[in-house]
């Protein structure tokens, strides 16, 4: 092993520009792995993040004109038995017009539990001016209906819901959740403020809920799970919707770009492992000679393979630091000097180490791999055809 | 003096189908610390003899004992052992490993056979440079060497593991007549100073006449076996 590997360490040594060439040869390849494997994984993320990474991921509504007034005993209940879910939060949402003078507008009066809510929302960094409501009657509009309304902070409105009356409302915020719809028709306010506009008690229509981070993706199954638990129960059944079914050209687009990834990727590695199998033939060619007159002193077959081997690990290995180094480099240039107008890099890179790692350990992997023939070519050789051909 | 090498009934055919047969049984045996020299023909089957007596080549029919062990019912692997360590090789084109350099060259078939390199083994490597006056030299890489010198490493080198028996097939082919008869000196000097076996193979007639023994190979048979009587 050890003469081998001092064998093998001297070849390349002797040949320095060719195996510099092959290591920045697999160092590309690497790091081209690496690169695009953030920025898609990336490109993702913050895709979904975007999407419904502020909303509810899966939700359990009742059927419309109907409350839950069980609201807490579900929730607590769904906590023990259901794992996957980060946080469950009451919301109850009224519909109507809002009143300024002699304008109108319409409006979704959407009650929640402020603690629960945040976490699903974040409702804090979206307000752009006052703050969240805290007491009953205090909502806090979408800046759209700054212009709709002609209205400021602590003006009072009127929120008529058809068929049930009126109530008077304060506004003591805007927010900006960044989506048009949203901000021409929200008015964000708490659970009793809702309720008692309904004129109903301490119930809810529905329990959003967020999704652990890394299961995002199985929220069809947690969903099934929640359901069961109704089943279970014979609470008679509310719908239980989750962000998968109702987004499926999103998730189509996703799929297709992990796809399109992996083509990448594997295409990449291909060309990778055809280049290092191709100039470790060639290097058997060169070093047939020294073969020979290794076997011509009694090296053993196996070590005579060895050689070989040794030199596809050496020139794997040291390609895919490089690779990994070059990679995060292109990386990390393209987060710093790629940005947008308020510094936020172009596309958000996704760095995850075990993607990377695996992307190295796919490399020495391929290399020792593409060695498998030339180290098999030298324990062949025939010194008499070594010594004949000279 | 016992036998180191004998070769018994040895035919080799080429090629399975347009069949060459290049040895014509063979029968030959080498005694323990004799100097013998092969002469012959190019296509006479020399080359191919030493091949055979050098376990590089397996013969189609006959056996070759080396140092008591009929080699036909050896694997490759022991074969490779025996090879390491039984015989030295000595070719005309020096064939060291131009990565390495002359002490490592010479190291070289010490470092095949797996054991540790002690000061001892160290030391008699130096040695061996140093008989073939090329201590001054030992840490020069085998490329950056003249022919005569590279041809000197590959002598200390065939001697490192103390084999029983060196085959050299044209060791002075490509060398000049000073360096020729140097390295002539050089072979007698070991075969007294070890008791080593050489089995040489030449064209060079001068050569050959000094060997104790001669024998001539003609279309893969042996036409002539002097041996002389001083030897």
């Amino acid at each position: 092993m050890k003469l081998a590997f001092s064998i093998a360490v001297r070849f390349l040594k002797s040949g320095k520009i060719q195996t510099w060439f092959i290591i920045l040869g697999i160092a590309i390849g690497v790091s081209v792995q690496v690169f695009i494997g953030s920025l898609i994984s990336g490109l993702q993320k913050s895709l979904v993040d975007k999407t419904i990474g502020n909303s509810s991921q899966i939700t359990i509504t009742v059927p419309s004109g109907e409350y839950m007034d069980d609201y807490s005993q579900i929730i607590s209940n769904l906590s023990s038995n259901v794992e996957g879910i980060e946080v469950y939060t009451p919301t109850i949402t009224a519909r109507g017009t809002l009143l300024e003078g002699t304008d109108t507008s319409p409006v979704v009066m959407r009650g929640f539990t402020f603690e629960t809510a945040n976490q699903i929302y974040n409702f804090e960094e979206k307000i752009t001016e006052g703050r969240m409501p805290n007491s009953i009657n205090e909502i806090v509009l979408g800046i759209g209906f700054k212009e709709s309304l002609n209205i400021e902070l602590n003006d009072q409105l009127t929120f008529d819901v058809p068929t049930i009356g009126t109530t008077n409302v304060i506004v003591v915020g805007f927010f900006d959740f960044k989506v048009q719809a949203i901000n021409t028709a929200w008015a964000i306010t708490t659970l009793n403020t809702v309720q008692t506009a309904l004129g109903v008690g301490d119930v809810v229509d529905s329990i959003e809920s967020q999704i652990e981070d890394g299961l995002i993706f199985d929220a069809v199954e947690i969903a099934a799970l929640v359901q069961t638990q109704f089943v279970n129960n014979g609470e008679g059944s509310p719908e239980v919707s989750n962000w998968i079914d109702n987004n499926e050209e999103l998730l189509s687009g996703l799929q297709g770009q992990s796809i399109s990834s992996i083509m990448i990727q594997v295409f990449v590695m291909i060309s990778v492992v055809l280049a290092i199998a191709s100039v470790l033939a060639i290097i058997v060619m060169q070093k047939s000679r020294q073969i020979g007159i290794l076997k011509a002193m009694g090296i053993q077959n196996l070590d005579a393979s060895l050689i070989f081997l040794f030199e596809g690990l050496i020139l794997g290995l040291l390609g895919a630091i490089f690779g990994v180094a070059l990679g995060l480099g292109l990386s990390y240039s393209f987060t710093t000097f790629a940005l947008k107008a308020d510094g936020t890099p172009v596309v958000p890179l996704f760095i995850d180490p075990g993607f990377i790692a695996l992307s190295a350990a796919i490399a020495v992997t391929a290399a020792l791999g593409a060695s498998l023939i030339p180290a098999r070519k030298s324990s062949k050789l025939s010194v008499i055809e070594v010594i004949r051909n000279a | 003096m016992p036998n180191v090498m004998e070769l018994k009934e040895i035919t080799k055919i080429y090629g399975t189908k347009i069949q060459t047969q290049v040895l014509f049984g063979i029968n030959l045996a080498f005694e323990e610390g004799s100097f013998n020299s092969i002469i012959g023909q190019s296509g006479s089957g020399k080359s191919t003899l030493l091949n055979i007596l050098g376990s590089l080549d397996r013969p189609t029919a006959g056996d070759i004992i080396i140092n008591g062990k009929n080699t036909k019912s050896l694997s490759s692997k022991e074969l490779s052992d025996l090879r390491n360590e039984s015989i030295g090789f000595i070719f005309q084109f020096h064939y060291l490993l131009p990565e390495f350099t002359a002490l490592e060259n010479v190291l070289m078939p010490y470092r095949i056979s797996k054991k540790p390199i002690t000061k001892e083994v160290l030391d008699y490597a130096n040695e061996l440079l140093d008989i073939v006056g090329l201590t001054k030299v030992k840490n020069n890489l085998a490329i950056n060497m003249s022919g005569g010198q590279q041809q000197r490493v590959a002598i200390a080198r065939s001697l490192m593991n103390n084999p029983k028996i060196i085959l050299a097939d044209e060791p002075t082919g490509n060398l000049d007549s000073d360096s020729t008869e140097q390295v002539y000196e050089l072979l007698r000097k070991i075969n007294h100073q070890f008791g080593t076996t050489f089995i040489i193979i030449t064209h060079d007639r001068h050569i050959a006449e000094k060997a104790d023994r001669i024998v001539e190979i003609k279309d893969g048979r042996i036409n002539l076996d002097i041996t002389k009587a001083n030897a």
